[in-house]
């Protein structure tokens, strides 16, 4: 992970097109602003994990659990 | 072109009815083409199947006939992603966890599928700034969600 120490309002850049600035600091929180192209999602880390974890539970139906929800389905 | 499925075996598909999710999915970011399999007969729950890889396959729901009150806005950058330019262009799924005790099943709220009826372009939108969770139960009374 590479570290840099930054100043409110001061910027970093990543690849070319995507910066994050510091917008304030206050105690503990840090409001960062980020510019990124629209096709780059940008999102909390404990969000995109938590999301990427229910696809992962989600992919893993077996066919027998699917031919028990038809069943329930069905009543 | 045909494709090995997880559910349904081998099944004859068209270029035209793939799906395409040009960013894949969280956790699938590799699968960025899929196509969608009935699974039952009122198209309530639809089977969306990666045209690559056989063995990855979500089932979905349409929300709205389990939580009519589901709604959510898209911010700017999923509109453009999906050149989106009515709302009626637009189809809605989510996907479901299902689980060992079929009651038990859960709707991903949270984290629709987005789709863009006219161009077949499709991407999973995570809402920021609601009260839908990964996990709403299908069946039965949803309780508020804090």
């Amino acid at each position: 992970m590479l570290v840099l120490t930054r100043k409110k309002y001061e910027t970093i850049v990543i690849g070319d097109d995507i910066e994050v600035t510091v917008i304030s600091v206050s105690g503990d929180q840090i409001k960062l602003g980020i510019k990124a192209p629209n096709n780059v999602d940008i999102h909390r880390k404990e969000i995109y994990d938590q999301i990427k974890a229910e696809n992962n539970a989600a992919s893993n139906a077996s066919v027998n659990m699917l031919q028990n929800l038809s069943q329930l389905l069905k009543k | 072109m045909n494709i090995e499925t997880k559910y349904h075996g081998s099944v004859e598909i068209t270029e035209n009815e793939i799906i395409s999710f040009p960013s894949g999915i969280p956790g699938f970011l590799e699968e960025t083409e899929f196509i969608f399999i009935p699974f039952t007969e009122d198209g309530l729950f639809q089977i969306l199947q990666s045209v690559k890889t056989a063995n990855i396959a979500f089932v979905l729901a349409n929300p709205f006939t389990f939580f009519p009150e589901y709604d959510f806005q898209l911010d700017d950058s999923a509109l453009e992603v999906l050149q989106l330019e009515k709302p009626e262009d637009a189809s809605v799924y989510s996907i479901l966890t299902v689980s060992e005790k079929m009651e038990e099943s859960t709707a991903n709220l949270q984290a629709p599928i987005v789709i863009n009826k006219q161009t077949l372009v499709a991407k999973q939108v995570i809402l920021t700034g609601t009260n839908y969770n990964t996990k709403h139960p299908l069946f039965r009374q949803p309780e508020e969600v804090k």
